[in-house]
């Protein structure tokens, strides 16, 4: 399978803030691949580099077999990005705003009008193509914004926090539709701070903190290298319960009001704990990815 | 140099986008540019014009609607680009975010900044047209010397466009226009020959009202609209163009510098 980007030691900094610090990292072609973290983890900064708007400050970085700080234009021309921040041009209706694009790829009236049309009927906008853009809701934006993306064929989509405010409603019909482009074969990158969102579509992630890459695989293999299959939950521990359940050697992490126990043998460690601790309210459950995200950026309070 | 080599065909995209829009509220964007100029004829030329009893040379024989009917093309031409390069190009970069969703295709910054420059340009050829037009119209100008006029607004919008870039690379926010509207536009707008003949003016204010480029824009549409021409007309388009080709690149170095990190 081609490598689509490879980084090597990829750096920016800026002013006063090194915002990505130095990662490596292979994206392959037709996969769906993540950037996790919270804010300023330098996902954004990252994407932007990809997609030739931010200048490298030093390392590596070739997209589609092209250096991205020598073939910037013919690079874009194979991108398709959404971006984070709404930026579709509210002085057009939807229908318009994909052939305003087009024409920025070079691309003819007749050709666009038709690709537009399309792509409105794909995002189930058809019915909103004469509206003007500040009279469509949240959800038909970012569709809309998804489907100007996807205006010139390219061979890597970028998707910039792609639900972000989203209701639920709204999330599942986009998640749908880039499990549909990932079929097609397209090469789909994604940042998100939803661990949930990243489950559902990633085949590989990495989490990134303060601009580095803590780790890197897929879903379901970092959860059980991380944490394990399951989570068992001792909610408003008393006091004292802690060493109790340390003394079984567990991997524990301590949340404010509550201790989390990461094992492999979930159905054991919540029979042992009720029988240890019969007031105790536990909670067991599977691993997912927020699990690790929780255990590796040590927001849980850990000791 | 790479900041020209980074400029391509690719802005006519740019351009084409800001003409669309333009045109898809055509009825309200040319009213204003052709009712203003009637009502400053009417009240200035036509009214207060009736005071002037007599001009200096070598507008001694014209009237004083005559005069300034040109004057109010120059302003005109002047009022299209940097209106739109301030406060139009400040509203598609810093609120719509149009500037970041085009660079993200094949176009470059400085094609996009390139674009909007040509469109307030245009937007002088536009105004100015209009002007000339209405004033051909009250028969205060003559041909064939008035078809050159959408030539001149063309340069004018070029160096008023980069001008207004300029600032909109440097303002932090868009109240902050009011400075070079109030420290610059209006004073060019009153000092620039639009009104009244310079050479009533002390020497020293002359020389720098030379500076402004509005005092050549108004010369050259003068001279055009009532067949005074002379020699300042070649310097002043001379000047013209050195000033604008300074700041365009000006206006490109601090655009980047501002949006590109």
């Amino acid at each position: 399978m081609k490598d689509v980007i490879v980084a090597e030691q990829l750096t920016k900094k800026f002013e006063d803030l090194t915002a990505v610090d130095g990662i490596s990292f292979t994206i392959h072609e037709g996969e769906c691949f993540g950037f996790l973290g919270p804010n300023g983890a330098g996902k954004t900064t990252t994407i932007r580099m990809i997609q030739c708007v931010s200048p490298i400050t030093s390392g590596k970085l070739s997209v589609l077999e092209m250096d991205a700080s020598m073939d910037q234009r013919r690079i874009k021309a194979l991108l398709g990005v959404a971006p984070q921040e709404d930026n579709l041009d509210p002085d057009f209706s939807v229908l318009r705003n994909l052939i305003v694009y087009a024409r920025y790829f070079g691309i003819e009236r007749s050709v666009a009008e038709k690709k537009a049309r399309e792509l409105l009927e794909f995002m189930q906008l058809t019915e909103k193509s004469d509206v003007m853009i500040p009279k469509i809701s949240g959800g038909m934006k970012r569709r809309l914004v998804i489907a100007r993306a996807l205006m010139n064929d390219p061979r890597l989509l970028i998707l910039d926090e792609p639900t972000t405010g989203l209701d639920p409603q709204a999330r599942h019909v986009i998640w749908d539709k880039i499990r549909e482009l990932k079929r097609k074969g397209v090469t789909v990158i994604i940042t998100t701070h939803y661990m949930d969102e990243a489950q559902q579509l990633c085949d590989r992630l990495v989490i990134m903190e303060k601009g580095k890459i803590l780790v890197e695989g897929g879903p379901q293999q970092l959860i059980e290298s991380q944490v394990g299959r399951g989570v068992v939950e001792v909610v408003n521990p008393d006091q004292g319960v802690e060493e109790i359940l340390r003394s079984n050697g567990w991997a524990l992490e301590r949340g404010s009001d509550r201790i989390f126990i990461y094992t492999n043998e979930r159905r054991m460690v919540r029979e042992k704990v009720q029988k240890d601790l019969p007031n105790a309210n536990v909670i067991a459950r599977d691993a997912t990815l927020e699990d690790v995200f929780l255990r590796l950026t040590g927001r849980g309070l850990k000791e | 140099m790479s900041i020209i080599n980074n400029i391509s065909f690719r802005s006519l995209a740019v351009w084409a986008r800001n003409k669309d829009v333009f045109f898809l509220t055509w009825k309200t964007n040319f009213l204003p540019p052709f009712l203003e100029p009637i009502l400053y004829l009417l009240a200035m030329g036509f009214g207060f014009g009736m005071l002037v009893s007599a001009l200096p040379a070598p507008y001694d024989e014209f009237s004083y609607a005559q005069f300034l009917g040109p004057g109010l093309i120059a302003i005109s031409a002047m009022y299209g680009a940097f209106f739109e390069c301030t406060y139009g190009s400040f509203v598609r970069m810093h609120y719509q975010k149009t500037f970041d969703a085009i660079v993200a295709t094949p176009i470059s910054m400085e094609e996009v900044i390139t674009g909007e420059i040509l469109w307030g340009a245009t937007k002088s050829v536009i105004n100015g047209a209009i002007v000339a037009v209405v004033i051909l119209a009250f028969g205060l100008a003559t041909l064939p010397g008035v078809l050159f006029i959408p030539f001149i607004a063309l340069l004018a919008g070029l160096a008023f466009g980069s001008i207004a870039m300029i600032f909109t690379a440097l303002v932090p926010n868009i109240d902050s226009f009011n400075y070079p509207f109030f420290l610059f536009i209006t004073p060019m707008f009153l000092f620039s020959g639009t009104f009244f003949p310079l050479t009533v003016l002390p020497t020293a204010v002359q020389q720098v009202a030379l500076a402004f480029p509005l005092t050549h824009v108004a010369t050259m549409m003068r001279d055009f609209s009532l067949g005074t021409y002379s020699i300042n007309d070649l310097w002043g388009c001379i000047y013209l163009i050195v000033l604008t080709a300074i700041c365009f690149y000006a206006a490109i170095y601090l655009m980047k510098r501002r949006l590109v990190n």
